[in-house]
């Protein structure tokens, strides 16, 4: 039976004839590309490098921005990408979502129409490859006080220290290295192999297996004037980037929870115990009846806030908002299709587990959910509960 | 090179059918529709041959308002235009009517080439393209399995049984029908879908083709379903128990008593 996610309130009815387009064309790639591969990238801890290419020319890398070989699509056919390729795993959707709303939209927004020659082309097509590069070890939901620094030579700047947990690091053509000039935050643009740059995999993760994630060294890395993106000043640049791919991450959460209801839905109705099929348990029939009815709801915050962006409405704490809804409801999906599943539900044959493990990285990246909660407390009281 | 590909609207393989109440056809309303799948392998048949030179690749469908979409489909996935016989008069024909359809849609744009799928899902006839070719006038290849340009026209591997294949010569123009497998057709990119909707979509109707509405359609057809029925599920069947080499030696001597393959 060829996969059709979830839509129990006809939420396709809200998305436009190109928008649905899209995210078929989107759905026939994951379905003949992605699902017959990305068990085995899992248990191997390897990504998919060779899907690259395929991703470039369908037009989903920076596909939300304009011209420089970029599709332009509205904020909404972008969310239903995320929903499609998420249903995939999620470390694909994290390589797509760092390249575009990471890597290319800031080059996009901040860079100099040189640099936006120079990389946004290249990006598109999936022949260069990006990383943002704003954690450290030491400061993670606290970016803001990172050591990483940048000092003015006479030919550019000098960067000096280090980053961790970093999506595509050592794959990356160019990496978009966050660092404080006199003080500031500011981005910069270091390429692959520049003297005094280093980056090494993180290893031993049980999540985000089919996804590069890695710790970036810049020991004295002198880079040219052109390496500054000029628009960037303090950690609000980061942050806009961030909110970006957060809208993104709340998308392609629905996309995780309808794979593992999809899974768990034919399982009941196929596994019977006590002499009939386990989906005819009420037990089983409340867990389906949680899972569908948060799907629908994460759905439409989801179609609501696509139309919000696409008027220039939405708010980064609306991002927030669903964000944080959204994957703490694919986890908790996750969790309970798991457990419907018996005891294969711990084997990689089944998707479930496998999304379950990559979305509590995505529960913790792009703004940990009590971060988010954290954002919506400053937007409800205007006190800010950070410090 | 001009090449015209006909495509089809089916119902999805995986869709729920049902005989409607008149027994002629299928229940169409309620289940969902999807491009047949033979077509998808003409239509990146012929934009690889456009793309190896150049020249226009035209997507033609016959079918009710609902066609559009798999029209839309081939345009997002590298088709330049699109015709679509959407008038009342060529709906619910036999595969000579809608031959006749397609071939007066078919010469006004007076192509060098016309692909096809083998066949379509839906009633798996593979008749229209050769009633298409000969009353286009034209040599016809059918389950094409590599297509190449020579210098006189083209040369056509069919697919014959076991794996062999026969090797044609057809000058052009011509129409061939593709088989599944030739080739491995792309994705409607993004940016496909999104200049699709720039892209010229014409309806001519029978009047524009001048075409007699009684030869074409319902009225035009010789062919008649008159008794849809879904088959009998099979009753029965036996399930053979005992030990794993009981149960094999059973099986092989059912085999060799019922079908002689052994
Ligand atoms: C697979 C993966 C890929 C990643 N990719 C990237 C990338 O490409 N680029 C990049 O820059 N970063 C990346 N990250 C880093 C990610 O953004 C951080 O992990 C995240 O910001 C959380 O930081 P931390 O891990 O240091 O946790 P911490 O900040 O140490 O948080 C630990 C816990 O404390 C809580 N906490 C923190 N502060 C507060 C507070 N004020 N009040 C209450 N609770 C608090 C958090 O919610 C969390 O539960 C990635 C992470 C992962 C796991
Ligand atoms: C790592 C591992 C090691 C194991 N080791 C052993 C071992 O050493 N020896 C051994 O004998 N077994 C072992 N087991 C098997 C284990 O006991 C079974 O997995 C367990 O009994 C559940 O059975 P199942 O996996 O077939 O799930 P199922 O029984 O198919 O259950 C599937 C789902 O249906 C639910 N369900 C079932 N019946 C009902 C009902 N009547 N009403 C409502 N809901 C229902 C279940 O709660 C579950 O959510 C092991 C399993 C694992 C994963």
């Amino acid at each position: 039976m060829a996969y059709k996610g979830a839509d129990f309130y006809l939420s396709d009815e809200l998305f436009t004839e190109e928008e649905i387009l899209i995210r078929d064309s989107v759905r026939q790639f994951v379905t003949d590309q992605i699902m017959p591969i990305i068990a085995k990238h899992n248990r191997e801890g390897t990504f998919p490098a060779h899907l690259v290419p395929g991703l470039g020319e369908l037009g989903l890398l920076g596909a939300s921005l304009e011209g420089y070989g970029c599709a332009g699509v509205s904020a909404t056919a972008y969310g239903l990408m995320m929903v499609e390729l998420e249903r995939g795993d999620s470390g694909i959707r994290s390589f797509v979502s760092v390249q575009g709303a990471l890597c290319m939209y800031p080059i996009y927004r901040f860079g100099s129409e040189e640099q936006k020659q120079h990389y946004l082309p290249d990006m598109a097509k999936g022949e260069a490859i990006g990383s943002f590069g704003l954690t450290e070890a030491d400061f993670g939901s606290n970016p803001g006080g990172m050591r990483t620094r940048a000092e003015k030579t006479a030919g550019g700047y000098l960067l000096n220290g280090s980053k961790s947990w970093i999506t595509n690091g050592t794959i990356a053509d160019v990496s978009i290295i966050w660092a404080k000039l006199d003080g500031v935050i500011r981005g910069f643009l270091v390429d692959k192999g520049t003297k005094g740059f280093s980056a090494q995999d993180i290893k031993g993760k049980f999540s985000l297996r089919a996804s590069v994630t890695s710790e970036l060294l810049l020991e004295n890395v002198e880079v040219p004037e052109t390496a500054l993106l000029p628009g960037t000043e303090g950690l609000k640049s980061a942050l806009s980037c961030l909110n970006q791919a957060r809208y993104g991450v709340a998308w392609g959460a629905i996309g995780a929870a309808q794979a593992v209801f999809d899974e768990a839905v034919r399982y009941a109705q196929g596994r019977v115990q006590f002499g009939r099929p386990i989906a005819g348990f009420q037990l089983q029939q409340a867990k389906m009846a949680e899972m569908l009815t948060e799907i629908t709801k994460a759905q439409l915050l989801c179609a609501r806030l696509g139309r919000l962006k696409e008027a220039g409405k939405a708010t980064p704490a609306m991002v927030s908002l669903a964000k944080r809804n959204n994957v703490a409801m694919a986890l908790d999906a996750a969790r309970t299709a798991r457990d419907i599943l018996g005891a294969v539900g711990i084997m990689d044959e089944y998707q479930t587990f496998r999304h379950m493990c990559n979305l509590e990285s995505v529960k913790t990246y792009e703004g940990t959910h009590d971060i988010h909660t954290l954002i919506l407390g400053q937007a409800i009281t205007g006190l800010d509960a950070f410090e | 090179m001009k090449i015209v590909v006909c495509v089809k609207q089916v119902p999805d393989s995986d869709a729920a059918l049902a005989v409607n109440a008149d027994r002629t056809w299928i229940v169409d309303s309620g289940i969902n529709f999807e491009l047949n799948p033979y077509d998808r392998y003409a239509l990146e048949e012929a934009l690889r041959i456009k793309e190896a030179g150049e020249g226009e690749v035209v997507a033609v469908s016959l079918g009710p308002a609902r066609a559009a979409q798999v029209l839309k489909t081939c345009l997002a996935t590298g088709a330049d235009r699109a015709i679509h016989l959407k008038d009342e008069a060529f709906q619910g024909g036999d595969p000579w009517a809608n031959a006749q359809a397609l071939a007066a849609a078919i010469r006004t744009v007076e192509p060098d080439l016309v692909l096809c799928g083998f066949q379509a899902n839906d009633d798996t006839l593979a008749q229209t393209p050769v009633l298409l070719a000969e009353m286009l006038g034209m040599p016809h290849a059918t389950g094409a399995m590599k297509i190449e340009k020579t210098d006189t026209g083209v040369r056509v591997a069919r697919e014959l049984e076991a794996d062999r294949r026969e090797v044609v010569d057809l000058p052009l123009p011509a129409v061939i029908t593709v088989q599944t497998g030739i080739n491995e057709p792309r994705y409607a990119s993004i940016k496909g879908i999104m200049a699709a909707k720039r892209k010229e979509m014409k309806t001519p109707g029978p009047a524009d083709l001048g075409i007699d509405p009684s030869q074409v359609g319902a009225a035009g057809s010789r062919l008649r379903f008159f008794d849809l029925a879904v088959p009998p599920k099979k009753e029965g069947g036996e399930v053979l128990t005992g030990s794993t080499e009981e149960i094999a030696v059973a099986l092989v001597k059912r085999i060799r008593e019922n079908t002689g393959v052994l």
